[in-house]
């Protein structure tokens, strides 16, 4: 199932937020937002989840999601969002108790999902008994156990220390692999954008508008830190971002 | 070689300006203070108006015990307490949780509690003699009434303080909205709704002696009254003991609870 979105406007009270965004999530790719701070690129995913309603512009589903989906549209939230009283296994039967499945099915997915992001002995854990990497893990499992259309992700990795967003970066890439899946991932990181997207989206200050799009074809696995292409892009990247972010740094609020 | 400098540690400013649990020091002020009581009562520097002499409250509580007595006053008061408050706080939840759940709920309830709760429910007391008799109807309406109040404002707020990102997530995977209420809002709420509990079973007792000072034949709130009309200071001191075991026995119990439903907090 591809998404498009076709001149998604919006403005908070008299703030323009997002203007004239047109964008097009194809199947099987992933898709990164980056932009400086507070151009809007949550509130865009948040638009194109469902959570929140656009003043002017749609999101439009192509095509239907995959057998078995449970959720089409499925967040990855920056700050986890676990259930603190329930373990691991019960925050992943969260999502799965109201679609009226076999207690099998469900203990199946569960099972699974668990096996594909490393957690099988950590069923049983409470959220406040793992770190915060291990936490994010969970939460991309729960994620997966919906077998959703496309992914959203917003700054997943930002809560994170850099060696643990290494680890889960080669995570994502190998979960990609193994089984492609939509995504549309924001990110503030460059580094993080150019190892995981297909293609970059790169707004502008607010009120955010594409500025450009890059492509990268280099398959995801064959992405590592310090590849010369991969810095070429980051480079170019940073250089289009560096002036609005100096420009957005420098507004007053509310200005 | 080196030079010799004045070396010294650096000195150590961190520290304190957090509770730490002190084991036995509740108890060892309490032992402490009726001891000095009992001495103060014994070598005359405190007048047998001004305090009992412990050792004599505790053996009126025994005679209580001994006759019998105790239950005749306990029975009656511990159910008032029981089905006063069970109205009161059921109540109290459920109303809080809809006015945490619907603005509209919200929005004509909030008023009427806030302008309800500073009412001092005793002053009401002849009224509730009116409509719910002068038998045990009123006393139940009293401690209910009391413990409705405190209850409401602590669910409510509780509920508001539930994390809203866990709502969203909830919404975002298409939860239907029972499932929310349940899984999410309620057990979110909990901690908030068990610490608002101390409170209110606390007015809960409270409002039992009051009932009981004005109308009934027995009970510790009756039992309290007799004996201060015949100024009667052993039997006075040993009912408030009896009211403080049982504001002690209620904590207890919350606490247990807290222990058991809450053990996903750190
Ligand atoms: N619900 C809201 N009501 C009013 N203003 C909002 C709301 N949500 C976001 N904003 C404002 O809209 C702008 C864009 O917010 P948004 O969170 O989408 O930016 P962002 O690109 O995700 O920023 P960051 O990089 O800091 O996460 C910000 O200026 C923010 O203050
Ligand atoms: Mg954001």
């Amino acid at each position: 199932m591809d998404l498009r979105i076709e001149n998604l406007t919006h403005r908070y009270g008299g703030m323009a937020v997002l203007s004239d965004i047109d964008l097009t999530i194809p199947e099987g790719r992933i898709v990164c937002i980056v932009g400086p701070s507070g151009c809007g690129k949550s509130t865009l995913l948040r638009m194109i989840g469902g959570l929140e309603r656009a003043d002017e512009g749609t999101v439009l589903q192509q095509g239907t999601p995959p057998a078995g989906c449970l959720n089409p549209l499925t967040y990855v939230f920056q700050d986890f969002a676990l259930l603190p009283w329930r373990n691991v296994a019960g925050n992943i039967a969260l999502v799965l108790e109201d679609h009226g499945l076999p207690r099998n099915d469900q203990h199946r997915i569960i099972a699974d999902v668990l096996a594909r992001t490393s957690l099988t002995d950590f069923a049983r854990a409470l959220p406040r008994q793992l770190s915060g990497g291990m936490k994010q893990r969970v939460a991309i499992a729960r994620a997966l156990a919906v077998n959703p259309a496309v992914m959203l992700l917003d700054e997943p990795l930002s809560a994170l220390d850099a060696q643990t967003r290494e680890l889960l970066m080669d995570d994502l890439v190998q979960l990609w692999t193994r089984q492609p899946f939509t995504a549309v991932y924001v990110t503030h990181n460059l580094a993080e954008a150019v190892r995981l997207g297909h293609r970059i989206v790169v707004l502008s200050r607010r009120p955010g508008k594409i500025r450009e799009i890059v492509e990268i074809d280099m398959p995801l696995q064959d992405r590592h830190a310090g590849d010369d292409t991969l810095d070429a892009h980051q480079a170019h990247l940073w250089q289009l971002m560096r002036q609005e972010a100096e420009a957005a740094d420098k507004e007053l609020a509310n200005a | 070689m080196r030079e010799t400098v004045n070396e010294s540690p650096v000195p150590f400013r961190g520290g304190g300006f957090r509770p730490i649990p002190v084991r036995g020091a509740g108890l060892g002020l309490f032992v402490l203070l009726i001891l000095l009581i009992e001495w103060g009562t014994r070598a005359g520097w405190i007048s047998k108006l001004t305090l009992p002499r412990p050792s004599d409250v505790a053996a009126t509580l025994a005679q209580l015990y001994k006759t019998g007595l105790l239950w005749e006053h306990m029975v009656p008061s511990l159910t008032r307490l029981a089905v006063g408050s069970a109205l009161g706080i059921t109540a109290g939840i459920g109303i809080g949780v809809l006015i945490g759940l619907f603005s509209l709920i919200r929005a004509g309830l909030i008023p009427l509690v806030a302008a309800l709760f500073p009412i001092p429910k005793i002053a009401l007391l002849p009224l509730f003699v009116i409509w719910f008799g002068i038998d045990e109807g009123s006393k139940y309406a009293l401690i209910a009434f009391g413990t409705f109040t405190p209850t409401v404002v602590s669910t409510y707020g509780a509920v508001d303080n539930v994390d809203r990102t866990l709502i969203r997530m909830g919404q975002s995977f298409g939860l239907k909205w029972w499932s929310i209420v349940r899984k999410i809002v309620l057990p979110g709420a909990l901690p908030g709704i068990l610490s608002g509990l101390r409170i209110s079973l606390s007015i809960g007792i409270i409002l039992l002696v009051a009932a009981e000072m004005l109308g009934a034949q027995h009970g510790i709130g009756a039992y309290i009254l007799e004996a201060g009309s015949l100024y009667d200071l052993e039997r006075l001191f040993a009912g408030v003991v009896i009211l403080s075991a049982l504001g002690v026995l209620t904590s207890t119990l919350i606490g247990l609870a807290e222990k058991r439903l809450l053990v996903w907090r750190n």
